[in-house]
């Protein structure tokens, strides 16, 4: 990371052509470290207009929350606790693949990265089974403001699940087919950042129910 | 040197994949373009419906009943079906026109090759956006078509009346889900669209092209692209919320003790104010998503055709960041109206005052880039001096308009019609003509024709202030927005006349764009050749052949040495020195 956006900004002199770095024009554009480049830039943007829309439904909430007497808080199904835990040790489990694969231990990747994916699987799984249970206990999407943004919040963040899921899932297969190389790595690192921020999201979101229902 | 970028995708063979189902950027950015040429004409259509149902609200046509059976019964057209013109109109021009053609269209042709990229970061998600968009429109356009027609609540879709469904009238049923689930999708291909401008300005440029050596074009739809991203977001969201109000019996935006029709509402608790502020929150960003391009086209031909650089490079960026980053903190200027605290509506209105600094350094800047300059008055020129010109007139009125005590009358009033017609209508659409008049050389390989393009731009010209500045003058005296009918109400009955002026205007003005349009597929097959080079500007797209091969530079990296404003440089050989050129 020779010049930074920043140093761009500031200096605005062309960096003298040799030198590698970070945008700022100095780098190959079609080299594979420009791919690289991109495709991390284009998860942050990715994940710039996932925390907007969150954003934009929690100020809603706390709008919605603070507008009217009709307000009442939705009891937490038990599983969620379960959930969280899943999905934050999947987390871990995809941190230790990406370093697994990093220092080249192949095999140690698969078996942490396939079992990322499944209590990715478990957490959709579980996360299903909070639902039934709040419609058990008389919880629907139109009972009450606070059921209405628990439902929208977390069938958001599901949707998003699904797409990391697809991810996952995708360098699963390239990974039993073999075709883990070195190409493929940013496509390992973009999919592991974007399921660390969906296990952040989710931690967020559990704080917004517990403390403001 | 390898470059799996764009070598992801070699130049293809079949019909399918290189024109329809394309990976090049700059076929997608044609098929963006002609998505909104399809669409302005549409939105044209409804707004000479619009005009000529308010000075002839009688009139019997019976074209009209054999389109909307129910919406013309007899031949006359119902104030519903008018409301859904409108809304359609709006909605058609300012999504389908103003946030395609600008940034998507022009911005996906020539940001890569302005950048000396070979292709966008990423091919695949940028011909999903496309096609995104393409079946938002179709979603869009067969509103029509459901039962009830089209919807009634105008681009800004407020509630309860765009929330409570059919029983508030016949496009709030099918129509407005519609209406939502297309804008819905439109977010998402703006999205996508976003990703990839964002990643490809910042990781993509060629050697020796740092930011500050960036085209004020590309600056433009780099910061358009993150209002965008932050702006769609929000607005997709608010979406997900009114769908719900309307599929699901939610209440977000709908109050207690609703009485619609003689009937009351099962909602309760809900606001519909919470729906404008989310909607203004991508609103007002929304319209520089519309104007910032034309900005950059604007800035990129004033200095070309000036023979002269653009003055104050560096002030124009942060102009443009400036707008971009205040955007986000005036939304509350649509609602002073809403009962807002005056406090807030006094900190919006600092604010909003606030955008008027850059605004202001921008137009200067322009004035100050003529001044003096050998200025070639081609097609292209002129529309952007129009742009120039429109923008200053519109950007007044909006000084008015973000006066809280002024906006109290005017709200609502003809004012804020021919406000934002000058500014976000016109002046953007002049931005498009200026940009298709100038780079169609690069894109076809002639030049359109130059005595249809100034014809053409001077009646148009003529015609749009004939049309919009009236509006004003209509709204200081009181005259309402969003009725369909003028003539029953005596304190207007003075006014009518300028109506029916207003209205041949348009008439007339809709009639002239059949020049622009006979000049564009006429010279893609008959206009005078063109050279490499033909405006003797300085960018990257200006090296390379017209149109440019598949990989843009085949195969090379071009090396920028030059800012892109190099003009009657002292000493030079020739007037200007291309960003390529040896330092
Ligand atoms: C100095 C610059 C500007 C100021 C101070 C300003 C101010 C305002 C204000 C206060 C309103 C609300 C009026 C009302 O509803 O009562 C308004 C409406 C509007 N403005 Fe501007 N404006 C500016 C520039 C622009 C630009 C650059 C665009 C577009 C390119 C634009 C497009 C619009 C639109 C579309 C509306 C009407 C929205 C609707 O209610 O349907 N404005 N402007
Ligand atoms: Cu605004």
């Amino acid at each position: 990371m020779g010049t930074s956006i920043t140093s761009d900004i500031a200096g605005g002199v062309a960096p003298p052509p040799t030198t590698q770095g970070f945008g700022g024009g100095d780098g190959e554009p079609g080299g594979r470290g420009a791919h690289r480049r991109a495709s991390i830039t284009g998860l942050m943007v990715l994940l710039a207009a996932s925390v907007m829309m969150f954003a934009a439904f929690s100020s809603a909430f706390f709008v919605r929350r603070g507008l009217s007497n009709d307000w009442v808080d939705t009891p937490l199904p038990g599983i969620l606790w379960v959930n969280t835990g899943v999905l934050v040790a999947s987390s871990l489990m995809i941190e230790l693949a990406r370093r697994a694969l990093h220092s080249g231990k192949r095999a140690a990747f698969n078996r942490y990265w396939s079992a990322a994916t499944i209590m990715g699987l478990l957490f959709l799984g579980g996360q299903y089974l909070a639902w039934q249970q709040l419609n058990a206990a008389g919880y629907y999407l139109a009972t009450n403001p606070s059921s209405s943004f628990f439902f929208v919040l977390t069938c958001t963040h599901a949707v998003h699940l699904l797409g990391g899921i697809s991810a996952l899932g995708y360098i699963d297969v390239q990974a039993l087919l073999l075709r883990l190389g070195p190409g493929k790595r940013t496509a390992v690192d973009v999919s592991a950042y974007f399921w660390h921020f969906l296990a952040a999201i989710w931690i967020y979101l559990m704080a917004l129910f517990l403390f403001w229902g | 040197m390898s470059s799996p970028v764009v070598a992801a995708h070699g130049a293809p063979k079949g019909f399918i994949r290189r024109y329809i189902f394309s990976l090049d950027h700059k076929v997608i950015g044609i098929q963006y373009y002609f998505l909104a040429v399809f669409s302005v004409f549409l939105g044209m259509a409804l707004s000479v419906l619009m005009r000529f149902h308010l000075v002839y609200p009688d009139a019997k046509v019976s074209l009209f009943e054999k389109l909307w059976p129910t919406g013309a019964p007899g031949g006359i057209m119902t104030p519903e079906l008018y409301l859904s013109l409108m809304t359609m109109h709006g909605t058609i021009m300012v999504f389908f026109v103003l946030t395609t053609a600008p940034q998507s269209g022009f911005g996906n042709y020539f940001l890569p090759i302005q950048i000396g990229a070979e292709d966008m970061a990423f091919p695949v998600l940028n011909m999903l956006s496309f096609w995104t968009t393409f079946l938002a429109l179709v979603v869009m356009v067969a509103a029509f078509f459901v039962p009830g027609g089209a919807p009634l609540s105008g681009w800004t879709a407020y509630p309860p009346l765009s929330a409570v469904g059919q029983l508030s009238g016949p496009g709030e049923g099918l129509g407005q889900t519609f209406w939502i689930i297309s804008i819905a999708i439109f977010c998402g291909a703006s999205l996508m669209g976003a990703i990839n401008f964002i990643a490809t300005t910042i990781d993509l440029r060629a050697r020796g092209l740092s930011l500050m050596r960036m085209p004020l074009t590309c600056w433009s739809w780099l910061v358009t692209a993150i209002l965008g991203l932050l702006g769609f977001a929000v607005l997709l969201a608010a979406g997900v919320l009114l769908l719900l109000d309307r599929l699901a019996g939610t209440s977000f935006f709908l109050p207690a003790g609703l009485l619609v029709n003689d009937q009351i509402l099962n909602h309760k608790g809900g606001s519909p104010l919470l729906w404008q502020h989310l909607f203004w929150f991508f609103g007002h960003p929304e319209v520089y998503i519309a104007i910032l391009p034309g900005m950059g086209v604007a800035s990129q031909l004033l200095s070309t055709f000036s023979r002269k650089p653009i003055f104050g490079y560096r002030a124009m960026v942060y102009a443009i960041l400036g707008i971009g980053f205040l955007g986000f903190f005036v939304w509350g200027h649509h609602m002073f109206m809403s009962g807002m605290n005056p406090y807030s509506a006094f900190a919006f209105s600092v604010l909003t005052m606030s955008i008027g600094v850059p605004s202001a350094i921008k137009t200067f800047n322009w004035i100050g880039t003529l001044w003096g300059g050998r200025i070639r008055f081609t097609t292209a020129m002129l529309f952007a001096l129009g742009f120039v010109s429109l923008f200053v007139t519109g950007g007044i009125s909006g000084i008015f308009l973000g006066q809280p005590a002024l906006d109290l009358y005017f709200h609502d009033t003809y004012f804020v019609v021919g406000h934002f017609h000058m500014i976000m209508g016109v002046a953007a659409i002049f931005g498009m003509f200026a940009g298709t008049f100038y780079w169609f050389p690069k894109v076809t390989g002639r030049f359109m024709n130059e005595t249809l393009g100034k014809i053409h731009f001077y009646l148009t010209f003529l015609g749009v202030y004939a049309i919009f500045t009236p509006m004003h003058y209509l709204g200081i005296s009181g005259n309402p927005r969003r009725y369909a009918d003028f003539t029953n109400f005596d304190f207007l009955g003075k006014l009518l006349p300028i109506h029916t002026f207003m209205t041949h205007a348009a008439f007339f003005t809709a009639a002239v764009q059949l020049i622009f349009v006979f000049n564009l597929f006429w010279s893609i097959k008959k206009g005078k050749p063109a050279p490499m080079n033909p405006w003797d500007a300085t960018t990257l797209e200006w090296t390379v052949p017209s149109p440019p091969p598949h990989d843009n530079f085949a195969g090379k990296h071009p090396v920028v040495n030059h800012g892109p404003y190099e003009y009657s440089v002292p000493g030079a050989a020739r007037d200007f020195i291309m960003q390529s050129d040896p330092a």
